[in-house]
């Protein structure tokens, strides 16, 4: 008797899925609806509830922007960063300086202007944010590699040293950060109040989003940093060297926390140190509610954690941040692993 | 026999605190198909993995083609002509047989007459080319993580168990696709467990026992030494 | 006497001087060192190294890395606060705080643990540093019953407070007071807490959280469940956390943000287990002394140094004493580095 002749052929499932299998695939979808729907009920007013409606997607889509990197850095190398707050925080403050600079094309009464002034604060966060995080993936992440209570710790260490030397080159205090003029004050749709800021954020946010998926559905780079979050060892078996790439992917990571970073900042106009501190919080929610690795989950997660913490602040304004951890409490006892668990290979 | 194409001098190699290969001296000759048999747990996994610089060898040296690869990573020795079926077949399971095929090649490009050869050889992989890899069964994966390390030619093409819980039907397409291998002058460094395919396959053969090569010789010899057999392996050989 | 530490020695010469003296500091504090300042120095330290110690026990024995210690820590502060202030002073008021915030600890441990340690050690980290931010915001909103930013001041029964004399004359030149008392109660039951934990870490218990650390696919395969191991280990560490802050709580007469829940006490804490010495229980009683004395002692010096670089660009920025985490970051992760069995592991190889 051979072990081979036992094995039975299994059919392939090649056939359309069934509804609950559809229902199982998009539940995350169906359920950021049904919040939406949720929301509606709770506010009461169809104003207000469009008001909010947009400030969460806003909320949601610079959350998304901050905690992409985390989770492709985690996706693609098995690291954990606790220090990527460091380049939120970075982000911000490098955005407001360039803003700052640039006081007179931010403060002109010209729309054209204002946007160059946000897309150089934009720009020099990006650049400042990739070199440093190229340096922190050198210095603070490359010797731990493969060791998570390490990265921890070292990572955490870099974020506590950083946050520090912001406050030696930019001296104690909060920094104020203006917005441009054409994103400031309102606008009224169906008589509810939109601040401009809010579309704006939705907009980059849509546009990141669909940018990240074409890369990584269509393009070569993407292909290779899907199949590396699945086995990182067969892309090697192939050739690649995910190593090198893996530095470029940390830096993009970073980049977009100084990205995410511009953005938070210059909604709240306030801009402190621990502000990249303060949105890991966030971060981690949402990258552990979509599913560690995935950036469709990420990106269903923040809206999510978005929406609910705009709901919830104006129902009852003391619970907002708590109904986040509610939140992640019951994804976690439905999908422990998140909405979208990553397969990875053993 | 010609100069060996890859040779091991006394390979050590350690995983966390386990000794696993304990001085390994191997050669594998150009051209042809050399087995490494030996029970569960011998090493021959292992022996493949520091090959391909998946796991270091802590001690000993790997030659390939004149070139010390023993210190060179994973990439740079795939990059010198080296492919590899792992033990787990390594499929990507969230992309497509197109992606995972196309991700074989550096270049991206898989040259039609390969792929010609490849649909004769595996017909499931131009049905299901479109389709997520993770939804093949298990023989179409092995399939799959075969047609992918052959997708151009190399010069030593690493396989692991590639017949291990698959039905004779696929077993057989995947010893005619090695054969096929084999004709055009190919080196394979084949691990096994199922001699009846082994026999049929193999031109040298090396045993291993407890992280050392114990017997290495033609596969004819073995094949009609009943006693080498028992000796080596630990079980009499069925030839069904 | 060797069974009272449960036979886990330091084993290290010098080492063993560096506990004896830390211990009798400790023991003798108000009279080797009198004065409110040394005391008060003398009190942290004790309060620290039981702190210090439960994290240990998760994060040394457990492998696993928690950033909610302080909200455990809090828990028990907290307990001490609110049921002084709602039930009057008084020593049931401070036995109902300390029972009920030791079992909110333990039960919110428990909880965390089941939802977070299931999957993976690290969903744990990240958890842990979500809700505790969370209880924080929290604990400034409800400013009704917490006292918000302000914290609250409470009374506590007056056998504890200098206005009680024992007796009227001196010892040693010290007065012996309720304050006295109440550093010796602080003394004591830090000490029997610690002798509780080296116990816990020498028992067979222990010994499982050993192999879990070294392997917990290994543990898991030899028939442990290691989720039940890895929940309970962070119970009882959660709960002795929050008896740590109970203690402090009834030392410092106040509780707030500040004293027992700023992410900065979880940072110290961090640094002083790792600069002690992770999984030793020895190394957090050098971590938190040497740390406690460099925060007292150190910045003051770094002032001097600001002075003295005044004229140079950035040194002074630098060095300034609100600077010091920035040197402490670089010195946590020099030692994560070079010397991750921190300065017990460095004694003890040396002898």
């Amino acid at each position: 008797m051979t072990a081979h002749s036992l094995a039975p052929e299994h059919k392939p499932k090649m056939e359309a899925p069934s509804i609950k299998q559809l229902a199982s695939r998009h539940a995350p979808l169906l359920l950021t609806i049904a919040l939406i729907i949720a929301g509606y009920f709770a506010v009461g007013s169809a104003q207000t509830w469009l008001t909010l409606t947009v400030a969460g997607l806003a909320m949601g889509m610079m959350i998304f922007i901050m905690a992409s990197g985390v989770t492709i850095v985690f996706g693609l190398m098995d690291i954990i960063n606790f220090g990527h707050g460091a380049f939120i925080s970075i982000g911000a403050f490098v955005g407001a300086s360039t803003l700052a600079a640039m006081g007179g094309f931010a403060g002109a009464d010209n729309i054209g202007l204002n946007l160059i002034a946000m897309g150089a604060a934009i720009l020099t966060a990006i650049v400042a944010t990739a070199l440093i995080g190229w340096l922190f993936e050198r210095l603070i992440v490359a010797p731990v590699y493969g060791n998570h209570l390490s990265q921890i710790l070292t990572t955490m260490g870099g974020l506590i040293i950083t946050e520090q030397l912001i406050h030696v080159f930019w001296g104690p205090d909060q920094i104020f950060m203006p917005k441009p003029e054409a994103l400031k004050g309102a606008i009224v749709v169906f008589g509810a109040a939109i601040e401009k800021y809010r579309i704006f954020a939705v907009g980059v946010g849509l546009v990141l989003f669909a940018a990240m998926m074409w890369v990584m559905a269509k393009t070569r780079l993407g292909l290779i940093v899907r199949a590396g979050v699945e086995n990182p060892e067969m892309v090697e078996s192939l050739g690649y060297r995910i190593k090198r790439l893996f530095i470029y992917v940390f830096m993009a990571g970073s980049a977009l926390a100084g990205l995410g970073g511009v953005m938070w900042g210059s909604y709240q106009e306030i801009v402190t140190a621990s502000i990249g501190f303060q949105s890991m919080i966030l971060v981690f929610i949402v990258v552990i509610i979509g599913g560690l690795g995935s950036v469709g989950g990420c990106f269903m997660g923040a809206l999510m954690v978005g929406l609910l913490n705009n709901y919830t602040a104006f129902a009852a304004p003391k619970l907002a941040l708590v109904s986040n951890i509610a939140l992640m409490v019951c994804i976690l006892m439905w999908r422990p692993q998140g909405m979208y668990p990553v397969v990875k290979a053993k | 026999m010609s100069e060996p194409l890859l040779t091991l001098e006394g390979v050590h190699t350690h995983i966390a605190q386990y000794h696993i290969l304990q001085g390994v001296n191997l050669d594998v000759p150009k051209g042809g198909v050399t087995m490494l048999l030996g029970r569960n747990g011998a090493g021959k996994t292992t022996t493949l993995r520091t090959i391909m610089g998946l796991w270091q060898a802590s001690q000993g040296k790997i030659t390939f083609d004149g070139q010390d690869i023993t210190r060179l990573s994973t990439p740079d020795i795939s990059r010198l002509g080296i492919s590899i079926v792992p033990e787990n077949m390594g499929i990507f399971s969230g992309l497509t047989v197109e992606e995972n095929m196309r991700l074989a090649v550096l270049s991206g490009k898989i040259a039609d007459d390969r792929l010609d050869w490849i649909f004769s050889a595996f017909p499931p992989l131009r049905t299901f080319w479109k389709y997520p890899a993770g939804n093949l069964s298990g023989g179409q994966k092995q399939m799959l993580s075969v047609a992918r390390a052959v997708a151009e030619e190399r010069r030593l093409y690493l396989i692991d168990e590639p017949s291990k819980g698959l039905a004779p039907a696929i077993v057989s397409s995947l010893a005619k696709a090695i054969k096929d291998l084999k004709r055009d002058g190919a080196t394979v460094l084949l691990v096994e467990q199922n001699f009846s395919f082994a026999k049929a396959l193999g031109d040298t053969v090396s045993v291993m026992d407890d992280g050392h090569i114990v017997h290495s010789g033609s596969m004819a010899e073995l094949a009609q030494d009943q006693n080498l057999q028992t000796r080596f392996m630990g079980l009499s050989m069925e030839t069904a | 006497m060797l069974s009272l530490i449960s036979h886990d020695t330091p084993r290290s010469k010098i080492l063993t001087v560096i506990l004896l003296a830390i211990g009798i500091g400790l023991l003798f504090a108000p009279f080797l060192f009198p004065g409110s300042r040394s005391m008060e120095t003398a009190a942290r330290i004790a309060v620290f190294i039981v702190l210090v110690a439960s994290y240990d026990l998760m994060l040394g024995y457990g492998g696993i890395v928690s950033f909610a210690h302080t909200m455990f820590f809090g828990f028990g502060a907290y307990g001490i606060a609110i049921a002084s202030d709602t039930l009057g002073r008084g020593f049931s008021s401070l036995a109902i705080g300390a029972i009920a915030g030791i079992l909110v600890s333990a039960v919110a441990a428990v909880l965390i643990g089941l939802i977070s340690l299931r999957v993976r050690a690290i969903f744990f980290a990240m958890i842990t540093l979500a809700i505790a931010s969370a209880f924080a915001v929290l604990v400034s909103q409800l400013s009704t019953i917490t006292g918000g930013e302000d914290g609250i001041n409470y009374q506590i029964p007056r056998e504890l407070t200098p206005a009680f004399k024992l007796m009227s004359a001196k010892i040693f030149d010290v007065s012996v007071n309720g304050k006295l008392l109440n550093y010796y109660l602080l003394f004591f039951c830090s000490a029997g807490l610690f002798l509780i934990m080296l116990r816990i870490v020498n028992s067979p218990f222990g010994s499982v959280l050993k192999a879990i650390r070294e392997n917990d696919f290994r543990a898991e395969a030899i028939g442990y469940r290691v989720v039940i191991y890895r929940t309970a280990v962070t119970s009882i560490s959660a709960a002795i956390a929050a008896a740590a802050g109970a203690l402090y709580a009834i030392w410092l007469r106040y509780v707030g943000p500040g004293t027992a829940l700023s992410t900065e006490i979880m940072v110290d804490i961090l640094l002083m287990v790792v600069i002690g010495g992770m999984g030793t229980m020895w190394g957090a009683v050098v971590g938190a002394t040497v740390f406690v004395l460099a925060q007292n002692y150190l910045q003051p010096l770094m002032q001097v140094a600001v002075d003295a670089t005044k004229p140079l660009p950035l040194i002074p920025q630098l060095l300034d004493p609100d600077r010091w985490l920035l040197w402490l970051g670089l010195l946590f992760i020099l030692s994560v580095y070079f010397f991750p069995t921190g300065i017990v592991g460095r004694l003890r190889k040396n002898g």
